[in-house]
């Protein structure tokens, strides 16, 4: 092994450029492998931060009351279900601490919500409104960083709306207006903050106020709408909704339900990631077993001279194989140091800029890039290795 | 004097049907150990295809070939690698040198390839048969800084390098001017005189074969002499 190894590195200085060449072929595939799993890494980080990472990971809703229609035959009200009165979840307060302590649980978020208009001047505008509890405005959805003016916190007699909205109705931190709900109960609140979401609807539809404003808004001295609770590991929604179901009675939903899409869409996004990695390191299998190829011929004589001499057919394709193992070794070190460097000028972990790639240095897989392309360089050097282990040394030296 | 090589009624015949070339007919050669022997012939009269089958890198199409006691034609093909390694030493005419290995290297491969690494034992014996061949200060050249005669007597300190019963020589001075071939010729007669080492060497110049004690000619697939 050792003899080996001295022979084939010694096979791999004789000519350098070769040499070079083929290890800056192998870098450039694992650079592209690197490359490619900070990008993918990265943008899923990215689409779960803008979208899952801002929704519930598992929710407790009321089942809304539809109002006992008293005609039958055809109802002449149609109920459009945002605007019900909102239902009730009386015990849900009580099982806050409960669900907070269980593992894996990062934040709770007890909400009462429901519908109501806002007014400013002669101005109306039909609005959702959220009550949150202070303190924990950004347990589920990242409020504090969507707020262009004001704060996100909130405490009786302050209201948080969206920039839409305030540029519909000509609204100013620190202006008040009046917030009336679907149970007919009115209030005045001042504008403490305002937010900005990208996604379009939000920013004009929903009004984020205190819990305890909402309390009095909906006539709801107990009990809360809704709970919605935020896991440290978004994947384990499934397994602790039901355990959440069966500690406190009530129904919990967990955020796949209705994701199924999305978590198609991120896994064919993974998938085409797989694919891309897998045609880098094809190529590097390729690059590796044809230089190696052409070397076996270029050696014949050569492999001949140390059959002669009684070199086993097992030491020459140990000769090869670990040239192939270096080539696949130094190239691949080479290019993790090339994709780390590459990578370096993108801010670590989330922290995306708007218009740059989102790419994750963390998510480099490197450890597994230089593995895989040792590995794929070893295989890919078996072949020609046995070809030179069948050299017939007579016809190789050629007397 | 015994009987170190015993090849009896060998048969060589390469391809088949219309291009069958019998090569070896029903040779039969004895060499004592100790012997210094020249293989005469013509051309194409079949000298390099009995030094390979005597090395154990090909196999007679008929016939009995033993060394050492051992029948070789039997033998598996890495049983024939690992005989070879120790109880044969070769020198080619051309290719005989690893182009990327110094003088030294080259010289203790057969040693190293078997222990699995370069020994400090092997490496002093290296030294030592170079020393003996004149290329004490080539020790660790490059061997394609050497000339043609250096070169040959590299190899011919390779071949000797584990002490092999028996050294094949196929045309090792054919490359060499007169005083190169000369002087292999009378490294080689040394070797066997001190060591009392058995070589067979080919060669059709009558100048080199009369060195040689015992002369044997290839005429049409045997051996005579
Ligand atoms: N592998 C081979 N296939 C076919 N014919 C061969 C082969 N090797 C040698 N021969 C033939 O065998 C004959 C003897 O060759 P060789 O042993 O090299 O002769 P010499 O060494 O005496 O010049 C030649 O006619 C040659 O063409
Ligand atoms: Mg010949």
């Amino acid at each position: 092994m050792l003899y080996a190894l001295k022979i084939a590195g010694r096979y791999l200085t004789a000519s350098k450029a070769q040499t070079g060449l083929l290890v800056m072929g192998v870098a450039v595939g694992v650079f592209i492998f690197i490359f490619m799993s900070a990008l993918i890494g990265g943008l899923a980080e990215l689409i779960l931060s803008r979208t899952v990472g801002d929704i519930a990971h598992v929710s407790i809703q009321a089942e809304p009351e539809d109002p006992a229609l008293l005609l039958t035959g055809t109802p002449l009200l149609v109920q459009q279900k945002s605007t019900t009165a909102a239902a009730n979840l009386p015990t849900a307060t009580n099982f806050v601490p409960l669900i907070e302590s269980l593992p894996g649980v990062r934040a709770v978020s007890p909400q009462i919500s429901g519908s109501g208009f806002i007014t400013h001047g002669a101005q109306v505008a039909q609005v959702s409104i959220n009550g949150l509890m202070p303190g924990r405005e950004s347990a589920i959805t990242n409020l504090d960083s969507y707020v262009v003016d004001g704060t996100a916190r909130l405490g009786a007699g302050s209201i948080l709306i969206g920039k839409r909205l305030a540029e519909d109705l000509n609204l100013l931190l620190g202006q008040s207006v009046r917030l009336s709900s679907t149970k007919g109960i009115e209030t005045a609140l001042t504008v403490t903050g305002i937010y900005q979401i990208g996604a379009g609807g939000l920013d004009r539809r929903t009004a984020y106020i205190s819990l305890g404003t909402a309390r009095t808004l909906f006539a709801m001295p107990q009990g809360l709408t809704r709970v919605e609770i935020k896991l440290n590991d978004l994947y384990a929604a499934d397994a602790i909704a039901p355990q959440i179901t069966d500690l406190t009675g009530l129904t919990a939903k967990s955020w796949t339900v209705d994701g199924a899409q999305f978590l198609e869409a991120l896994s064919a996004q993974a998938k085409t990631g797989v694919l891309l990695k897998s045609f880098a390191l094809i190529t590097i299998v390729i690059g590796v077993a044809s230089a190696l190829l052409l070397s076996t011929y270029r050696r014949r004589p050569e492999i001949g001279i140390m059959r002669a001499m009684g070199a086993s057919q097992r030491f020459v394709v140990l000769v090869f194989v670990l040239q192939g193992a270096l080539i696949g070794l130094m190239g691949g070190l080479l290019g993790a140091a090339m994709g780390y460097a590459a990578l370096l000028p993108f801010p670590a972990g989330g922290q995306f800029r708007t218009g740059s790639l989102p790419i994750d240095i963390r998510q480099g897989s490197y450890g597994l890039a230089i593995a895989l392309t040792l590995l794929g360089a070893i295989l890919a050097s078996i072949w020609p290795a046995r070809a030179a282990a069948k050299v017939d040394p007579v016809e190789a030296i050629g007397q | 004097m015994s009987a170190l090589v015993v090849v009896q009624d060998l048969v060589k015949t390469f391809g088949a049907g219309l291009t069958e070339t019998p090569v070896l007919r029903g040779l039969n050669l004895t060499l004592q150990a100790g012997e210094l022997s020249a293989l005469l012939g013509p051309s194409g009269s079949g000298k390099s295809t009995l030094l390979t089958i005597l090395g154990t890198l090909m196999q007679p199409t008929s016939g009995a070939h033993q060394m050492l006691g051992q029948d070789l034609v039997r033998a598996t093909d890495s049983a024939r690698t690992a005989f070879r390694n120790q109880h044969i030493g070769f020198v080619f005419q051309f290719h005989n040198l690893l182009p990327d290995f110094t003088a030294l290297e080259n010289v203790i491969f057969p040693a190293a390839v078997r222990a699995g690494r370069e020994t400090g034992v092997a490496r002093a014996r290296g030294m030592d048969l170079l020393t003996r061949m004149g290329l004490q200060d080539r020790i660790h050249f490059p061997t394609a800084h050497l000339s043609g005669g250096q070169k040959q007597r590299v190899a011919v300190a390779r071949a000797l390098m584990n002490r092999p019963e028996l050294v094949l020589a196929d045309e090792p001075t054919g490359n060499l001017d007169r005083a190169s071939a000369s002087q292999v010729m009378q490294l080689i007669a040394q070797i066997n005189k001190d060591e009392g080492t058995t070589f067979l060497i080919s060669t059709h110049d009558e100048k080199i074969a009369a060195l040689c004690a015992r002369q044997l000619v290839v005429v049409d697939g045997q051996v005579e002499g």
